[in-house]
Protein backbone atom coordinates (compact mmCIF):
# COMPACT_ATOMS: atom_id res chain seq x y z
CA UNK A 1 0.00 0.00 0.00
CA UNK A 2 1.64 3.56 -1.28
CA UNK A 3 1.44 5.86 2.08
CA UNK A 4 2.41 9.87 2.22
CA UNK A 5 5.52 11.55 3.92
CA UNK A 6 2.81 12.29 6.48
CA UNK A 7 1.53 8.52 6.72
CA UNK A 8 5.01 7.21 7.10
CA UNK A 9 5.99 9.47 9.80
CA UNK A 10 2.90 8.54 12.28
CA UNK A 11 3.90 5.45 11.37
CA UNK A 12 7.87 5.27 12.34
CA UNK A 13 7.19 7.31 15.13
CA UNK A 14 4.32 5.19 16.91
CA UNK A 15 6.77 2.02 16.78
CA UNK A 16 8.60 3.94 19.04
CA UNK A 17 5.73 3.87 21.67
CA UNK A 18 6.33 1.04 24.89
CA UNK A 19 3.04 -0.35 25.77
CA UNK A 20 2.20 0.50 29.75
CA UNK A 21 3.71 4.17 29.71
CA UNK A 22 2.63 8.06 29.44
CA UNK A 23 3.37 10.38 26.21
CA UNK A 24 3.13 13.63 26.35
CA UNK A 25 1.89 14.75 22.63
CA UNK A 26 0.89 17.65 20.42
CA UNK A 27 -2.04 17.53 17.73
CA UNK A 28 -0.94 16.63 14.57
CA UNK A 29 1.49 14.03 13.38
CA UNK A 30 2.48 13.17 16.84
CA UNK A 31 -1.07 12.84 18.17
CA UNK A 32 -1.75 10.34 15.00
CA UNK A 33 1.25 8.50 15.91
CA UNK A 34 0.44 7.93 19.73
CA UNK A 35 -3.19 6.72 18.14
CA UNK A 36 -2.04 4.12 16.29
CA UNK A 37 0.48 2.86 19.01
CA UNK A 38 -2.52 2.75 21.25
CA UNK A 39 -4.49 0.95 19.03
CA UNK A 40 -1.77 -1.53 17.82
CA UNK A 41 1.58 -2.76 20.28
CA UNK A 42 0.89 0.01 22.96
CA UNK A 43 -3.28 -0.72 24.23
CA UNK A 44 -2.13 0.45 27.56
CA UNK A 45 -0.45 4.09 26.41
CA UNK A 46 -1.77 7.13 28.13
CA UNK A 47 -1.96 9.75 25.66
CA UNK A 48 -1.28 13.32 27.59
CA UNK A 49 -1.87 16.57 25.90
CA UNK A 50 -0.99 20.12 27.19
CA UNK A 51 -4.51 21.31 26.92
CA UNK A 52 -5.40 19.39 29.87
CA UNK A 53 -6.33 15.98 28.57
CA UNK A 54 -5.05 12.77 30.43
CA UNK A 55 -6.15 9.66 28.61
CA UNK A 56 -7.27 10.88 25.47
CA UNK A 57 -8.59 8.39 23.39
CA UNK A 58 -10.09 9.25 19.54
CA UNK A 59 -12.74 8.01 17.92
CA UNK A 60 -12.27 7.72 14.35
CA UNK A 61 -13.21 10.87 12.57
CA UNK A 62 -13.31 13.09 16.04
CA UNK A 63 -9.77 13.60 15.88
CA UNK A 64 -9.07 16.95 17.62
CA UNK A 65 -7.25 20.02 16.11
CA UNK A 66 -6.33 22.24 19.15
CA UNK A 67 -4.92 20.87 22.11
CA UNK A 68 -7.88 21.46 23.77
CA UNK A 69 -11.32 21.31 22.07
CA UNK A 70 -14.63 19.28 22.72
CA UNK A 71 -12.79 16.42 20.06
CA UNK A 72 -9.96 15.45 23.24
CA UNK A 73 -11.91 15.51 25.94
CA UNK A 74 -14.14 13.01 24.63
CA UNK A 75 -13.61 9.44 26.68
CA UNK A 76 -10.66 10.76 28.23
CA UNK A 77 -9.95 10.20 31.98
CA UNK A 78 -9.55 13.59 33.47
CA UNK A 79 -9.20 17.09 32.61
CA UNK A 80 -6.96 19.12 35.31
CA UNK A 81 -5.99 22.59 34.60
CA UNK A 82 -3.40 23.71 31.48
CA UNK A 83 -0.80 24.16 34.36
CA UNK A 84 -1.44 21.16 36.68
CA UNK A 85 -0.65 19.18 33.25
CA UNK A 86 2.98 20.16 32.88
CA UNK A 87 3.33 19.86 36.78
CA UNK A 88 2.89 16.01 35.45
CA UNK A 89 5.93 16.28 33.62
CA UNK A 90 7.81 18.37 35.75
CA UNK A 91 7.19 15.41 38.53
CA UNK A 92 8.89 13.32 36.40
CA UNK A 93 5.90 10.77 35.51
CA UNK A 94 5.84 11.15 31.32
CA UNK A 95 7.74 8.68 29.51
CA UNK A 96 7.61 9.94 26.44
CA UNK A 97 7.57 14.15 24.64
CA UNK A 98 6.57 14.04 21.15
CA UNK A 99 7.63 17.41 19.51
CA UNK A 100 8.39 18.51 16.11
CA UNK A 101 10.11 22.12 14.73
CA UNK A 102 10.46 24.43 11.58
CA UNK A 103 14.50 23.69 12.31
CA UNK A 104 16.40 21.47 14.09
CA UNK A 105 20.50 21.08 14.56
CA UNK A 106 23.06 18.98 15.08
CA UNK A 107 22.71 18.81 18.33
CA UNK A 108 18.53 18.41 18.46
CA UNK A 109 17.57 21.87 19.80
CA UNK A 110 14.40 22.87 17.88
CA UNK A 111 13.22 26.68 16.86
CA UNK A 112 9.57 27.43 16.71
CA UNK A 113 10.16 31.38 17.57
CA UNK A 114 11.86 32.89 14.84
CA UNK A 115 13.81 32.76 11.66
CA UNK A 116 16.22 35.36 10.57
CA UNK A 117 16.62 38.96 11.72
CA UNK A 118 16.24 39.21 15.37
CA UNK A 119 13.91 38.82 18.12
CA UNK A 120 12.72 42.02 18.20
CA UNK A 121 12.38 42.29 14.43
CA UNK A 122 12.85 38.70 13.01
CA UNK A 123 12.51 37.52 9.36
CA UNK A 124 9.81 35.30 9.58
CA UNK A 125 7.96 35.18 12.93
CA UNK A 126 6.75 31.38 14.04
CA UNK A 127 3.97 30.77 16.71
CA UNK A 128 6.05 30.08 19.34
CA UNK A 129 6.82 27.41 22.00
CA UNK A 130 3.53 26.64 23.09
CA UNK A 131 4.62 23.43 25.15
CA UNK A 132 7.45 22.44 23.61
CA UNK A 133 10.17 23.72 25.52
CA UNK A 134 8.24 22.07 28.86
CA UNK A 135 7.99 18.55 26.64
CA UNK A 136 11.57 18.78 26.06
CA UNK A 137 13.11 19.79 29.40
CA UNK A 138 10.76 17.55 31.75
CA UNK A 139 9.44 14.18 29.94
CA UNK A 140 12.08 11.62 30.29
CA UNK A 141 12.44 10.72 26.59
CA UNK A 142 11.98 12.88 23.99
CA UNK A 143 11.41 12.07 20.06
CA UNK A 144 11.05 14.51 17.55
CA UNK A 145 9.11 14.21 14.65
CA UNK A 146 9.23 16.02 11.83
CA UNK A 147 9.84 15.84 8.07
CA UNK A 148 14.02 15.44 7.12
CA UNK A 149 14.72 18.77 4.77
CA UNK A 150 17.55 21.03 4.04
CA UNK A 151 15.48 24.19 5.46
CA UNK A 152 14.75 22.42 8.39
CA UNK A 153 18.05 20.67 9.42
CA UNK A 154 20.55 23.45 9.78
CA UNK A 155 23.76 23.73 11.14
CA UNK A 156 22.82 25.84 14.29
CA UNK A 157 18.78 26.85 15.16
CA UNK A 158 18.33 30.94 14.87
CA UNK A 159 16.74 30.90 18.30
CA UNK A 160 16.87 27.69 20.75
CA UNK A 161 12.93 27.28 21.70
CA UNK A 162 13.28 23.89 23.04
CA UNK A 163 16.69 23.06 23.90
CA UNK A 164 17.96 19.30 23.37
CA UNK A 165 21.55 18.71 23.95
CA UNK A 166 22.88 22.71 23.42
CA UNK A 167 26.53 23.04 22.23
CA UNK A 168 26.63 19.13 22.67
CA UNK A 169 29.57 17.36 25.62
CA UNK A 170 26.87 18.12 28.17
CA UNK A 171 26.09 21.23 27.96
CA UNK A 172 22.39 20.30 28.70
CA UNK A 173 22.90 19.48 31.98
CA UNK A 174 24.87 22.23 32.84
CA UNK A 175 22.20 24.53 31.75
CA UNK A 176 20.21 22.62 34.76
CA UNK A 177 18.34 20.87 32.55
CA UNK A 178 18.86 17.60 34.68
CA UNK A 179 16.30 14.54 33.91
CA UNK A 180 14.55 14.77 29.97
CA UNK A 181 17.12 13.27 27.36
CA UNK A 182 16.05 14.05 23.19
CA UNK A 183 16.79 10.13 22.48
CA UNK A 184 14.96 10.12 18.73
CA UNK A 185 15.05 12.11 15.64
CA UNK A 186 12.52 9.91 13.63
CA UNK A 187 11.95 11.13 9.72
CA UNK A 188 10.82 10.55 6.52
CA UNK A 189 13.59 9.20 5.69
CA UNK A 190 15.17 7.92 8.50
CA UNK A 191 15.68 7.19 12.21
CA UNK A 192 18.34 9.16 14.06
CA UNK A 193 19.98 9.41 17.39
CA UNK A 194 22.55 11.28 19.43
CA UNK A 195 26.38 10.13 20.10
CA UNK A 196 26.61 9.83 23.55
CA UNK A 197 29.33 11.96 24.47
CA UNK A 198 29.59 14.85 21.88
CA UNK A 199 25.20 14.75 21.82
CA UNK A 200 25.69 15.54 18.08
CA UNK A 201 23.19 13.75 15.52
CA UNK A 202 23.83 10.60 14.34
CA UNK A 203 21.83 8.44 11.48
CA UNK A 204 20.93 5.07 13.02
CA UNK A 205 18.23 3.74 10.25
CA UNK A 206 17.00 4.85 6.85
CA UNK A 207 13.26 3.86 5.93
CA UNK A 208 13.34 1.41 2.56
CA UNK A 209 13.92 3.08 -0.71
CA UNK A 210 15.81 5.79 0.94
CA UNK A 211 19.59 5.84 0.24
CA UNK A 212 22.15 7.68 2.36
CA UNK A 213 22.89 10.11 -0.52
CA UNK A 214 18.78 11.35 0.08
CA UNK A 215 19.92 11.77 4.02
CA UNK A 216 23.33 13.88 3.55
CA UNK A 217 21.60 15.77 0.78
CA UNK A 218 18.85 16.92 2.92
CA UNK A 219 20.67 17.48 6.07
CA UNK A 220 22.93 21.01 6.26
CA UNK A 221 25.04 19.35 8.47
CA UNK A 222 27.63 16.48 8.77
CA UNK A 223 25.87 13.66 10.23
CA UNK A 224 27.85 10.85 12.65
CA UNK A 225 27.05 7.35 10.51
CA UNK A 226 27.27 4.22 12.25
CA UNK A 227 29.85 1.41 10.53
CA UNK A 228 26.54 -0.14 9.56
CA UNK A 229 22.68 1.27 8.96
CA UNK A 230 19.68 -0.59 10.17
CA UNK A 231 16.84 -0.50 7.55
CA UNK A 232 13.03 -0.14 8.99
CA UNK A 233 9.91 -2.39 8.07
CA UNK A 234 7.97 -0.50 5.60
CA UNK A 235 4.55 0.53 7.30
CA UNK A 236 2.22 -2.44 7.07
CA UNK A 237 -1.91 -2.00 5.80
CA UNK A 238 -3.11 -2.46 8.99
CA UNK A 239 -1.15 0.58 10.42
CA UNK A 240 -2.00 2.57 7.05
CA UNK A 241 -5.75 1.88 8.04
CA UNK A 242 -5.97 2.69 11.13
CA UNK A 243 -4.27 6.17 10.67
CA UNK A 244 -6.69 6.62 7.50
CA UNK A 245 -9.87 5.47 9.63
CA UNK A 246 -8.29 7.89 12.36
CA UNK A 247 -8.19 11.10 10.10
CA UNK A 248 -10.55 10.72 7.45
CA UNK A 249 -10.53 13.97 6.58
CA UNK A 250 -6.51 13.76 5.84
CA UNK A 251 -6.16 16.80 8.07
CA UNK A 252 -2.82 15.83 8.94
CA UNK A 253 -2.32 12.94 6.69
CA UNK A 254 -1.52 14.66 4.02
CA UNK B 1 4.03 47.59 32.10
CA UNK B 2 2.48 44.11 33.92
CA UNK B 3 2.13 44.06 37.49
CA UNK B 4 4.71 41.84 39.12
CA UNK B 5 5.31 43.34 42.17
CA UNK B 6 3.14 40.78 45.10
CA UNK B 7 3.59 43.54 47.89
CA UNK B 8 1.65 46.42 45.58
CA UNK B 9 -0.49 43.38 44.22
CA UNK B 10 -1.57 42.96 47.91
CA UNK B 11 -2.32 46.19 48.64
CA UNK B 12 -4.68 46.83 45.25
CA UNK B 13 -6.85 43.65 46.49
CA UNK B 14 -6.86 45.04 50.22
CA UNK B 15 -7.98 48.50 48.88
CA UNK B 16 -10.66 46.87 47.49
CA UNK B 17 -14.57 46.99 48.23
CA UNK B 18 -14.91 43.12 48.82
CA UNK B 19 -18.78 42.60 49.39
CA UNK B 20 -20.58 39.29 48.78
CA UNK B 21 -23.83 42.04 47.40
CA UNK B 22 -25.01 41.54 43.22
CA UNK B 23 -22.58 41.66 40.70
CA UNK B 24 -24.73 40.98 37.87
CA UNK B 25 -24.91 43.48 34.61
CA UNK B 26 -24.50 43.94 31.61
CA UNK B 27 -21.46 42.86 29.69
CA UNK B 28 -21.41 46.89 28.62
CA UNK B 29 -20.96 48.08 32.12
CA UNK B 30 -19.04 45.51 32.87
CA UNK B 31 -16.47 45.97 30.56
CA UNK B 32 -16.30 49.46 31.34
CA UNK B 33 -13.80 48.66 34.24
CA UNK B 34 -11.45 48.31 31.43
CA UNK B 35 -8.70 51.66 31.47
CA UNK B 36 -6.14 52.71 28.64
CA UNK B 37 -2.99 50.58 29.37
CA UNK B 38 -4.44 47.77 31.35
CA UNK B 39 -3.02 44.49 31.08
CA UNK B 40 -5.89 41.95 30.36
CA UNK B 41 -5.61 38.48 31.26
CA UNK B 42 -8.15 36.46 29.05
CA UNK B 43 -9.28 33.56 30.12
CA UNK B 44 -9.73 29.53 27.97
CA UNK B 45 -7.20 28.83 25.55
CA UNK B 46 -7.39 29.37 21.64
CA UNK B 47 -10.58 28.81 20.33
CA UNK B 48 -11.92 27.65 23.64
CA UNK B 49 -14.43 28.94 26.56
CA UNK B 50 -12.84 32.60 24.99
CA UNK B 51 -14.18 35.72 26.72
CA UNK B 52 -15.56 37.08 22.98
CA UNK B 53 -18.35 39.60 24.06
CA UNK B 54 -16.08 41.18 26.76
CA UNK B 55 -12.94 41.37 24.09
CA UNK B 56 -15.78 42.36 21.77
CA UNK B 57 -16.82 45.26 24.11
CA UNK B 58 -13.64 46.20 24.81
CA UNK B 59 -12.85 46.91 21.21
CA UNK B 60 -16.11 48.84 21.36
CA UNK B 61 -14.94 51.30 23.69
CA UNK B 62 -12.24 52.07 22.01
CA UNK B 63 -9.72 51.17 24.50
CA UNK B 64 -5.86 51.92 23.99
CA UNK B 65 -2.28 50.72 25.14
CA UNK B 66 -3.70 47.36 26.52
CA UNK B 67 -1.03 44.28 26.91
CA UNK B 68 -2.55 40.90 26.53
CA UNK B 69 -1.69 38.07 28.39
CA UNK B 70 -3.29 34.54 27.36
CA UNK B 71 -1.60 31.01 27.32
CA UNK B 72 -2.39 30.23 23.57
CA UNK B 73 -3.29 33.45 21.26
CA UNK B 74 -6.07 33.15 18.92
CA UNK B 75 -8.26 35.36 16.81
CA UNK B 76 -9.09 37.93 19.76
CA UNK B 77 -5.13 38.68 19.81
CA UNK B 78 -5.36 39.72 15.84
CA UNK B 79 -8.72 41.61 17.08
CA UNK B 80 -6.78 43.46 19.50
CA UNK B 81 -3.51 44.09 17.28
CA UNK B 82 -5.20 44.99 14.05
CA UNK B 83 -8.00 47.47 16.35
CA UNK B 84 -4.84 49.41 17.43
CA UNK B 85 -6.20 48.26 21.23
CA UNK B 86 -3.08 46.74 22.08
CA UNK B 87 0.88 46.53 21.16
CA UNK B 88 1.89 43.62 23.38
CA UNK B 89 1.05 39.89 23.73
CA UNK B 90 2.62 37.95 26.57
CA UNK B 91 1.52 34.79 25.17
CA UNK B 92 3.53 31.16 24.30
CA UNK B 93 2.08 30.67 21.02
CA UNK B 94 -0.23 32.09 18.34
CA UNK B 95 -2.08 30.90 15.44
CA UNK B 96 -5.71 30.11 15.05
CA UNK B 97 -4.61 26.65 14.88
CA UNK B 98 -2.70 24.20 12.70
CA UNK B 99 -5.15 24.02 10.25
CA UNK B 100 -5.08 27.60 9.17
CA UNK B 101 -1.08 27.66 9.40
CA UNK B 102 0.86 30.09 10.92
CA UNK B 103 -1.04 33.90 11.84
CA UNK B 104 -0.62 36.30 9.37
CA UNK B 105 -1.20 39.12 11.52
CA UNK B 106 1.29 37.84 14.14
CA UNK B 107 3.62 37.76 11.66
CA UNK B 108 2.56 41.38 9.78
CA UNK B 109 3.22 42.87 13.53
CA UNK B 110 5.85 41.00 14.77
CA UNK B 111 8.27 41.42 11.59
CA UNK B 112 7.63 44.75 11.23
CA UNK B 113 7.92 45.35 14.51
CA UNK B 114 4.92 46.86 15.79
CA UNK B 115 4.21 44.57 18.43
CA UNK B 116 6.15 43.27 20.95
CA UNK B 117 5.86 39.48 21.64
CA UNK B 118 6.64 38.32 24.49
CA UNK B 119 6.66 34.64 24.19
CA UNK B 120 6.66 32.49 27.16
CA UNK B 121 6.65 28.80 27.31
CA UNK B 122 2.96 27.40 27.96
CA UNK B 123 3.55 26.33 31.54
CA UNK B 124 5.78 29.25 32.41
CA UNK B 125 2.88 31.45 31.98
CA UNK B 126 0.95 29.10 33.27
CA UNK B 127 3.11 29.49 36.54
CA UNK B 128 3.53 33.37 36.11
CA UNK B 129 -1.09 33.13 37.16
CA UNK B 130 -0.39 30.44 39.56
CA UNK B 131 1.83 32.89 41.50
CA UNK B 132 -0.38 35.73 40.89
CA UNK B 133 -3.20 33.16 42.35
CA UNK B 134 -0.63 32.42 45.86
CA UNK B 135 0.48 36.25 46.10
CA UNK B 136 4.28 35.19 46.07
CA UNK B 137 6.57 36.85 43.95
CA UNK B 138 7.87 34.31 41.66
CA UNK B 139 7.96 30.27 41.40
CA UNK B 140 11.17 28.29 40.76
CA UNK B 141 10.47 25.67 37.78
CA UNK B 142 12.40 23.61 35.84
CA UNK B 143 11.42 24.44 32.00
CA UNK B 144 12.87 27.04 29.91
CA UNK B 145 16.78 26.95 31.43
CA UNK B 146 19.05 26.27 28.74
CA UNK B 147 15.84 27.76 26.03
CA UNK B 148 16.84 31.02 24.15
CA UNK B 149 13.35 32.59 25.48
CA UNK B 150 15.48 32.88 28.91
CA UNK B 151 16.74 36.00 27.29
CA UNK B 152 13.96 37.42 25.67
CA UNK B 153 11.72 37.32 28.88
CA UNK B 154 12.05 38.23 32.70
CA UNK B 155 13.06 34.31 33.89
CA UNK B 156 15.97 34.59 35.65
CA UNK B 157 17.97 31.61 36.75
CA UNK B 158 19.31 31.09 40.80
CA UNK B 159 21.15 28.14 42.53
CA UNK B 160 18.54 26.36 44.72
CA UNK B 161 19.43 26.86 48.21
CA UNK B 162 19.24 23.62 49.05
CA UNK B 163 20.93 21.48 46.30
CA UNK B 164 23.01 23.86 44.06
CA UNK B 165 21.29 22.87 40.82
CA UNK B 166 20.14 25.75 38.66
CA UNK B 167 16.46 26.81 39.05
CA UNK B 168 14.59 28.87 36.37
CA UNK B 169 12.28 31.69 38.44
CA UNK B 170 9.48 33.12 36.80
CA UNK B 171 7.74 36.12 37.71
CA UNK B 172 4.03 36.14 38.75
CA UNK B 173 1.84 38.49 37.05
CA UNK B 174 -0.83 40.22 38.45
CA UNK B 175 -3.62 40.97 35.52
CA UNK B 176 -5.38 44.79 36.03
CA UNK B 177 -8.20 42.73 34.87
CA UNK B 178 -9.49 39.22 34.02
CA UNK B 179 -12.10 38.54 31.29
CA UNK B 180 -13.37 35.23 31.34
CA UNK B 181 -16.50 32.62 30.39
CA UNK B 182 -17.96 30.34 32.17
CA UNK B 183 -21.02 27.97 32.01
CA UNK B 184 -23.12 28.89 34.95
CA UNK B 185 -22.80 31.74 37.06
CA UNK B 186 -25.30 33.48 40.03
CA UNK B 187 -25.48 36.63 40.94
CA UNK B 188 -22.84 36.54 43.39
CA UNK B 189 -20.47 35.90 41.05
CA UNK B 190 -19.76 32.31 42.13
CA UNK B 191 -18.64 30.62 38.37
CA UNK B 192 -18.94 27.11 37.33
CA UNK B 193 -17.48 25.22 34.37
CA UNK B 194 -17.41 22.37 32.55
CA UNK B 195 -14.98 20.69 30.79
CA UNK B 196 -11.84 21.62 30.85
CA UNK B 197 -10.76 24.49 33.57
CA UNK B 198 -7.44 25.95 31.63
CA UNK B 199 -5.83 28.43 33.66
CA UNK B 200 -9.23 30.33 34.42
CA UNK B 201 -8.88 29.67 38.56
CA UNK B 202 -5.40 30.98 38.84
CA UNK B 203 -6.04 33.77 36.32
CA UNK B 204 -9.17 35.30 38.23
CA UNK B 205 -7.06 35.05 41.56
CA UNK B 206 -3.99 37.19 39.84
CA UNK B 207 -6.01 39.65 38.85
CA UNK B 208 -6.85 42.98 40.36
CA UNK B 209 -10.53 43.03 38.75
CA UNK B 210 -12.48 40.47 37.60
CA UNK B 211 -15.37 40.47 34.67
CA UNK B 212 -17.28 37.16 33.43
CA UNK B 213 -19.80 36.43 31.35
CA UNK B 214 -21.84 33.29 31.68
CA UNK B 215 -24.05 31.56 29.56
CA UNK B 216 -26.14 31.34 32.34
CA UNK B 217 -27.34 32.77 35.43
CA UNK B 218 -28.62 30.61 38.07
CA UNK B 219 -30.06 31.04 41.31
CA UNK B 220 -27.64 31.09 44.98
CA UNK B 221 -29.67 27.93 45.60
CA UNK B 222 -28.30 25.83 42.28
CA UNK B 223 -24.67 27.00 43.26
CA UNK B 224 -25.15 25.89 46.67
CA UNK B 225 -26.81 22.37 45.25
CA UNK B 226 -23.62 21.66 43.55
CA UNK B 227 -20.64 23.35 45.12
CA UNK B 228 -17.97 21.50 43.92
CA UNK B 229 -18.42 22.61 40.59
CA UNK B 230 -17.78 25.96 41.50
CA UNK B 231 -14.08 26.83 40.60
CA UNK B 232 -14.08 30.79 41.26
CA UNK B 233 -15.96 32.40 44.51
CA UNK B 234 -18.01 35.24 43.75
CA UNK B 235 -15.83 37.64 45.97
CA UNK B 236 -13.33 37.25 43.40
CA UNK B 237 -15.19 38.84 40.93
CA UNK B 238 -16.61 42.70 40.21
CA UNK B 239 -19.07 42.19 37.64
CA UNK B 240 -21.04 38.87 35.91
CA UNK B 241 -23.15 39.49 32.52
CA UNK B 242 -25.49 36.86 30.84
CA UNK B 243 -23.82 35.93 27.70
CA UNK B 244 -25.62 32.98 25.76
CA UNK B 245 -22.69 32.01 22.90
CA UNK B 246 -20.58 34.35 24.75
CA UNK B 247 -17.59 32.60 22.72
CA UNK B 248 -18.98 32.25 19.75
CA UNK B 249 -17.31 31.62 17.07
CA UNK B 250 -15.12 29.71 19.66
CA UNK B 251 -16.29 26.83 21.36
CA UNK B 252 -17.82 26.18 24.92
CA UNK B 253 -17.66 22.78 26.00
CA UNK B 254 -20.82 20.73 25.33
CA UNK B 255 -22.71 24.01 24.57
CA UNK B 256 -20.93 25.29 20.84
CA UNK B 257 -18.53 24.02 18.70
CA UNK B 258 -15.94 26.33 17.15
CA UNK B 259 -17.21 27.38 13.97
CA UNK B 260 -14.47 26.17 12.03
CA UNK B 261 -16.02 27.23 8.53
CA UNK B 262 -15.80 30.91 9.98
CA UNK B 263 -12.31 30.65 10.92
CA UNK B 264 -11.72 29.35 7.45
CA UNK B 265 -13.66 32.31 5.89
CA UNK B 266 -11.48 34.71 8.08
CA UNK B 267 -8.49 33.08 7.25
CA UNK B 268 -8.95 33.08 3.96
CA UNK B 269 -9.80 36.94 4.11
CA UNK B 270 -6.20 37.30 5.57
CA UNK B 271 -4.49 35.41 3.23
CA UNK B 272 -6.15 37.76 0.53
CA UNK B 273 -5.26 41.03 1.87
CA UNK B 274 -3.47 40.86 5.50
CA UNK B 275 -4.71 43.36 8.35
CA UNK B 276 -6.81 45.19 5.74
CA UNK B 277 -9.39 42.04 6.11
CA UNK B 278 -9.63 41.91 10.11
CA UNK B 279 -10.34 45.35 9.59
CA UNK B 280 -13.45 44.61 7.58
CA UNK B 281 -14.41 42.35 10.06
CA UNK B 282 -14.04 44.41 13.05
CA UNK B 283 -16.52 46.55 11.37
CA UNK B 284 -19.22 43.91 10.34
CA UNK B 285 -18.86 41.97 13.88
CA UNK B 286 -17.47 44.48 16.61
CA UNK B 287 -18.23 47.92 15.79
CA UNK B 288 -21.50 47.20 13.02
CA UNK B 289 -23.73 45.17 15.74
CA UNK B 290 -25.31 47.41 18.25
CA UNK B 291 -25.65 44.27 21.15
CA UNK B 292 -24.46 40.76 20.98
CA UNK B 293 -28.08 39.58 19.82
CA UNK B 294 -27.64 41.80 16.68
CA UNK B 295 -23.99 40.21 16.36
CA UNK B 296 -25.21 36.37 16.98
CA UNK B 297 -27.61 37.28 14.00
CA UNK B 298 -24.78 38.11 11.38
CA UNK B 299 -24.11 34.28 12.24
CA UNK B 300 -28.01 33.22 12.40
CA UNK B 301 -30.15 30.64 14.44
CA UNK B 302 -29.69 27.62 11.96
CA UNK B 303 -25.71 27.91 12.64
CA UNK B 304 -25.72 28.48 16.07
CA UNK B 305 -27.99 25.69 16.79
CA UNK B 306 -26.06 23.35 14.18
CA UNK B 307 -23.24 23.99 16.49
CA UNK B 308 -24.61 23.71 19.78
CA UNK B 309 -26.28 19.63 18.60
CA UNK B 310 -22.19 19.31 17.31
CA UNK B 311 -21.10 19.70 20.43
CA UNK B 312 -24.17 17.52 22.48
CA UNK B 313 -22.96 14.62 19.74
CA UNK B 314 -19.39 15.36 20.62
CA UNK B 315 -20.18 15.63 25.27
CA UNK B 316 -22.97 12.98 24.61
Amino acid sequence: MGHTPAELLAVMAARQLKDCTAVFAGVGVPLLAAVLAQKTRAPRLTIVIEGGIIGMEVEPGRLPISTNEMRGARRALMLPSITDTFLLAQRGFFDYGFLGGAQIDRYGNLNTTAIGGSYDRPKVRLPGSGGAADIIALCREIIVVTFHERRRFVERVDFVTSPANLEGNGSRRKAGLLFGKVTRVVTNLGILGFDEGTGAMRLEALHPGVSLDDVVRQTGFDLILPPRLDTTDPPTDEELNILRSVDPERRFLG
Amino acid sequence: MELTDFREARRRIEAKQRHGGDKLTSVEEAARLVKDGDTLAVGGCLFTRTPMALVREVLRQRRQGLTLARNLTCTEGEFLLVAGAAQKIVTSWMSIGLPWGISKILREYAEQGRARFEEWSHMAIGLRFRAGAMGVPFLPTLTMLGSDLMGVTGAKTMACPYTGETLCLVPALFPDVALLHVHRADRLGNCQIDGYPHMDSDIAKAATTVLVTAEEIIPEDETRRRPDRTIIPGFLVDAVAEVPFGSYPHECYGLYEADFQHFGDYAAGIDARGSAAVKDYLDRYVYGPKGYADYLDLFGMETLMRQRRFARELTA
